[in-house]
Order: C-alpha cells, then structure tokens, then sequence
C-alpha cells in the first residue's frame, strides 16, 4: 500500500510581522520549518507502517514550494518516509489554493496507486485548509478533515478515522483511495535516531517542474490564481487598559468587582 | 464547456445516473450532454475512466456581470428534540453582514437549506433579512457528507449564478467550500472577518494570515460566484430582526444518488460542554499555561460559575489534555466574543488574541507585567493567579449577598 503525505515548509510563523510603513511582510531572520500539522500527518503514516509487516507500506512525501523546502522533505525522510518529490519550478511562485491543488494533482495522477493521501488539516502560514479539499475533488476522491486517529481495515479497502468537530468527535468510515487532512492527534510524536537521520540522506528526492504537468503555464502560479491578493496590512492595535497591581489580592479583586458591578456582570 | 473523450468513454451510466439535472444521457453506449447541462461537475466526479473534462475558461467583465445575488449556506444542527433541524446562528450573522453588502450592491439575499425530510423553520431566515430560501429535500442530506452537500451545493450554484456565496467558517463549512469551489473552478477565501464591496462591485474579503500576525485583503477578479468562509462570532446578528416577514420558498428539483457518499459516520463522541459550549457564552473564564497543574482549574469553573460563564483555555492547555479541543479559544481553535472574556495565565500571544479581541470587556490576570494580553485587556490585574482568582470569587459572592 502506498500513502502519498504533502507536506510544506512554512516560516515560523510567530515571529513574521508586516512593516506598517510599506505593507510588506517582514521575513528577516525568520526560520522555516516544516508545517506541524504535516508533521503530524507524517506520524500518522509512520504509524500505519509499523502497524504492519516491513515492507507493506510505502510512504512517498511530496512538497511544493522552492528549492529550500528539500529541508523540510529531509526532515520527512529523517522521521521515515521512504522517497520524497520536491515539486519546485519559479512559473508556481504566487500559486492560491486552487492553483496549488492544480498542480499537485497533476503530479499525483502520475504516481502509480496511491491509496491514501494525508496532509495536514492547514498550513500555519496561509491557514486556508482549503488545499488539501479541493485537491481531493480534483482527484475525484473522498475526503475526511481534521483526522486526529486513523486505523485501517483488514483489507486495507477502507479506513476509519477519529475527526474532530465542533461538538466532539465523530468515527467516519471512507472508501479508498481517499485523502484525510489531520489535525493534531493522539499519534506519538517521533525523536528521529542518529541512524534514521544519516540514512535519510541516503534515500531519493525527485525532482518535478512545469514540464512535468502537461498544463498550460496559464494554469501556474499567480497567473492561474483564481484570488489575488490586492492588500496586506497589521491587524489594528487596540489603546491599552486599565492596570491593577495584584500584590494585595483582596484589594485588586475589591476594585476589579466594583468595575464588573458597573457594568452589571454581577 | 463540457467534453466527453468518446475513446475512453465505457458507456458506463455512471454519469448519466449521478446527473442532478438528468443532463447526460447514454446514446449508443457513449455519453453525450445534453443543452440542460448546467456545468455543475457532478459527472466529472464520478467518471471512472476520466473521460469528462469541464473546461472553464476566465469570463469575461459581461459574462461576470450576469451573476446576481448573494446566496448563503444554512449550516443546519438538529434541534434539541430530534424533531427538525435548526440553521446555526453562523447563517444569521452572515445574513446581517450580506445585509449591509446588499445594501450597496442592490442584490437580493438567499439561503440554500438542505434537509432530509425534518422541518426547517424559515421564518428566522427571513426576519434576518433573506428574501428567498432555496430548499432541496433527500433523506441522504443528514448527517452532513462531503460527496452529498458538494454534489447538491454545486447544482444549486451552477444553475442559479449568483455573484457572492458565503458558508460559515465551521469545521463542515471549511470541508464543504473547497470542495464546491474546486468542482466549479472558483476563487475561495478562508475564514474572512471582513467583507467589504469595492468600487468595481467586487467582494473585498480580508482575512488573518500568518498565525493573525497579518491581515490580507483578496479579491475574486475572475470567476462568479465569488466565494467566501467566515469565521463564525465575528459578525453580530441584527438586534432588530422583522418578525413576520415572508419571501419566496423555492423546491430546488435535482437528483441525488446514495452511490456519491463515500463516508460514512460509524460513532458520534459528545464531549460535555454544559451550557452549549463557548461560541455562544456570554461570559468565558479562559486558561492559560501560566496555570500550575490541572487542579487550577476548578477555582477558574467556580468563578465562571459565579458569572454564569463557560470555561475555555488556550491551545497549550488542549496540547497537553487538560481541557478537550471543543473548548479552545484562538486562531486554531474557535473564535468567541462573549460580553465578558476573563484572562488567566493566558500569556496573549497573537493566535489566541485573534480569537478573542472582539470580546465585549477584556479583563486578564497574569503575573508578568510585560505580558501581551495586557494590551489588549481593558482591565489587567498584575499578579498571582492562585491568590487574584479566590479573593475575586469571594468578593463576588460578597456583592451578590449585598445585592
């Protein structure tokens, strides 16, 4: 069985901040990392494969984006993964969703039978969670989001997967080929051994471009974005409040219940 | 346009079944498409052999223009008794906000509602401003699926043309929206907490990015409808809603085959949250990791007790099994604006701030002065959580027993 994990590297997202002069993003000396949820899709599908005999299960990584993120498809590779595809060409830059899913698509409909795909339920940078869906409809499979468990059947025709919902939990039964975009679960999370990191090295990381497609360039990138971006901008700060030193206890909760008085909470 | 590959084509019937429109019929054992097609993508989906290719070219500004109307999805949760099904208060704050877009744009409003065969009360739909429902009835539309909604969502959409469709920001909504938008090729924009409509008529959809350290403004320049998820609690429904006010009620006449649903729900898991959960609390007392064990928390429940309010916490707390991912409040979590938010050991990094800035009053306990909530606190207490949190309890039993 072949499980194909997308996974993308992403800044680190808290220390990314917009320059309130020129409305660009300031990335200088921000580090990138691999997405957590794509992490945790990796634990997930390293899970499967040592739930069964060696050699059972394949998992293929694959990311989009520029030639750094080879880095965080080693760090797949160093957790486990198999092979990695580092799907990189300069005519993807400035891709929305749609065109991303797109070309992804592409690549996938080339690899020979995938049975489950597994990405993160979003990505910490864009936090659409919009990719992994409509790659799934372009592909013409089902989906389940925000997978937090999964456990596959016996004839590995179907599996089982704990989503999270806004009221709890449901167990929801797919069909396969399927996608599951997964959220942060109850997968044990892995510490990479000194021999899992020097074999990673030894393993293939394929490269695809535009060329590989069979898709017009009109359908790349920015250029076959269906959304522009038209504004970037801080989010508004708000005046800062009233501040009550708290060294007297009793004294402090006196003086913040008169305010909740007033303002009838209580 | 719709093209079939006569080479691959088996003549199957899988389309012709799977049809909504009965737009794809199979003559001499090809498929061939029929003029009632309205390009909705269903066939495509199911085809087997890939011989269905939908080629959507960027429209040009006059076949854009011939979209009209905002339609929203009714996102619908049983009622308490199981008798019929409820629109989520999500539909009635998206109602007041196409309210105000409608107001420039001119459009008439309406709610596609989808239900498998319970009542659902449209009345409320109206008062809040629709003037039409679109309903379409099949006992396979509970529980949600994504094949189900996707397939009937996408008809409805493609036949009726309107220029905006908005859905909540929920976990369903953020399933369901890619889905529509990738089967009709349209633009879509996530989790939108501002909507505005520029000078050209285009939706301006602005949206945090970047963990809520950024915010992005996007437009939809060349594909209708233009397609939107909004994050729920940050619109405010209308305080002033017209009771008694009718509009139109349209049976929406498709086909829908067991066959699309690929999922099936085995088990639901309630997790107990008393009182309704936290996006609808007036009052929540949120948790923070500056808390020193579990324990804490009942001294936080008692006095979200004493205020009639909901506990919550802040995602490391979910990390680290204290309190159920239901009750997290934040950027990956849920967002809330209850009329009291109170603060503890809650350190204010922006991904939690983005889920709770449009909080009625602010008031945040934490020891570090140089905390970040404080900046958004409209009142911050400097101090010890384990001394501040039982004199406040006290205190307030104090004033209720004065009262």
């Amino acid at each position: 069985m072949k499980i194909l994990v997308c996974a993308k590297q992403v800044p680190e997202v808290t220390n990314v901040q917009v320059d309130p002069e020129t409305g660009t993003l300031n990335r200088d000396g921000v580090a990138s990392i691999l997405n957590p949820f794509c992490e945790y899709a990796m634990d997930l599908a390293l899970e499967m494969k040592e739930a069964e005999p060696e050699g059972e299960v394949e998992i293929v990584v694959l990311s989009m984006g520029p030639p750094q993120a080879r880095a965080a498809l080693l760090r797949c590779l160093e957790m486990g993964g198999d092979s990695a595809i580092l799907v990189t060409d300069r005519k993807f830059a400035g891709a929305d969703t749609w065109a991303t899913a797109l070309t992804i698509c592409k690549i996938i409909e080339k690899l020979d039978g995938v049975d489950l795909i597994l990405v993160g339920k979003h990505a910490i940078d864009g936090d659409t969670a919009q990719t992994g869906p409509m790659l799934a409809e372009l592909l013409s499979i089902p989906q389940i989001t925000y997978g937090v468990g999964l456990e596959m059947d016996e004839k590995k025709k179907r599996v089982r997967v704990r989503r999270e919902n806004e009221g709890g939990f449901e167990k929801v039964q797919m069909r396969l080929p399927g996608l599951v975009s997964v959220s942060k679960g109850a997968a044990s999370r892995r510490v990479c051994s000194f021999e899992s990191i020097l074999g990673a090295r030894a393993k293939d990381i394929s490269v695809m471009t535009a060329d590989d497609l069979g898709l017009d360039e009109a359908e790349l990138g920015l250029q076959g974005s269906l959304t522009q971006v038209v504004k970037v901008f801080p989010p508004i700060s708000k005046e800062a409040g009233r501040i009550v030193n708290g060294t007297d206890a009793n004294a402090a909760a006196h003086e913040v219940v008169g305010i909740l008085k007033e303002k009838h909470f209580v | 346009m719709l093209l079939i590959d006569t080479n691959t084509c088996s003549g199957c019937r899988l389309c012709e079944k799977n049809c909504p429109f009965a737009a794809m019929l199979i003559v001499d054992e090809i498929a061939v498409v029929q003029d009632n097609c309205t390009l909705c993508g269903a066939c495509a989906n199911v085809c087997g052999e890939h011989s269905i290719t939908i080629e959507r070219a960027a429209a040009s500004p006059e076949e854009l223009a011939k979209y009209k109307g905002i339609f929203i999805w009714a996102e619908c949760d049983e009622s308490a008794d199981g008798e019929s099904l409820v629109p989520k208060k999500v539909t009635l704050e998206l109602l007041a906000e196409a309210g105000r877009l409608a107001g420039k744009t001119g459009e008439e409003i309406k709610v596609l509602v989808l239900s498998d065969g319970r009542p659902v009360d449209t009345n409320p739909l109206f008062a809040h401003g629709a003037s039409g429902v679109i309903r379409f009835v099949n006992k396979l539309l509970w529980p949600y699926s994504t094949d189900a909604y996707t397939t009937v969502i996408s008809a409805m959409v493609a036949a009726k043309k309107p220029s905006i469709f908005l859905l909540g920001a929920t976990p369903d909504g953020r399933d369901l929206g890619p889905r529509v938008a990738a089967r009709l090729k349209l633009g879509l924009t996530a989790d939108c907490t501002q909507l505005e409509i520029n000078e050209e008529g285009q939706l301006i959809q602005t949206r945090p990015a970047f963990g809520g350290n950024i915010m992005a403004s996007i437009v939809t320049p060349f594909s209708r409808p233009q397609m939107a998820t909004v994050r729920p609690n940050v619109f405010a429904v209308s305080e002033t809603p017209e009771t008694g006010r009718k509009g139109d009620i349209e049976d929406f006449d498709v086909a829908l085959q067991r066959g699309v649903v690929r999922t099936k729900i085995l088990e639901v898991e309630k997790v107990g949250t008393a009182g309704g959960g936290i996006d609808n609390a007036e009052v929540i007392v949120a948790a923070g990791q500056g808390l020193n064990s579990p324990d804490d928390l009942d001294m936080l429940r008692e006095l979200a007790d004493e205020l009639g309010g909901t506990l919550a916490g802040s995602r490391p707390l979910v990390e680290a099994g204290w309190i159920p991912h239901t009750l997290q409040v934040g950027q990956s979590g849920i967002t809330v604006s209850p009329k009291l938010y109170i603060a503890v050991g809650i350190s204010g990094a922006v991904q939690h701030v983005v889920g709770m800035n449009g909080s009625g009053s602010i008031i945040a306990v934490n020891n570090d002065p140089e905390a970040p909530i404080f900046k958004v606190a409209d009142v911050g207490i400097v101090g010890d959580a384990a001394e501040v949190i039982p004199a406040l309890i006290k205190e307030i039993r104090e004033a209720k027993k004065a009262a």
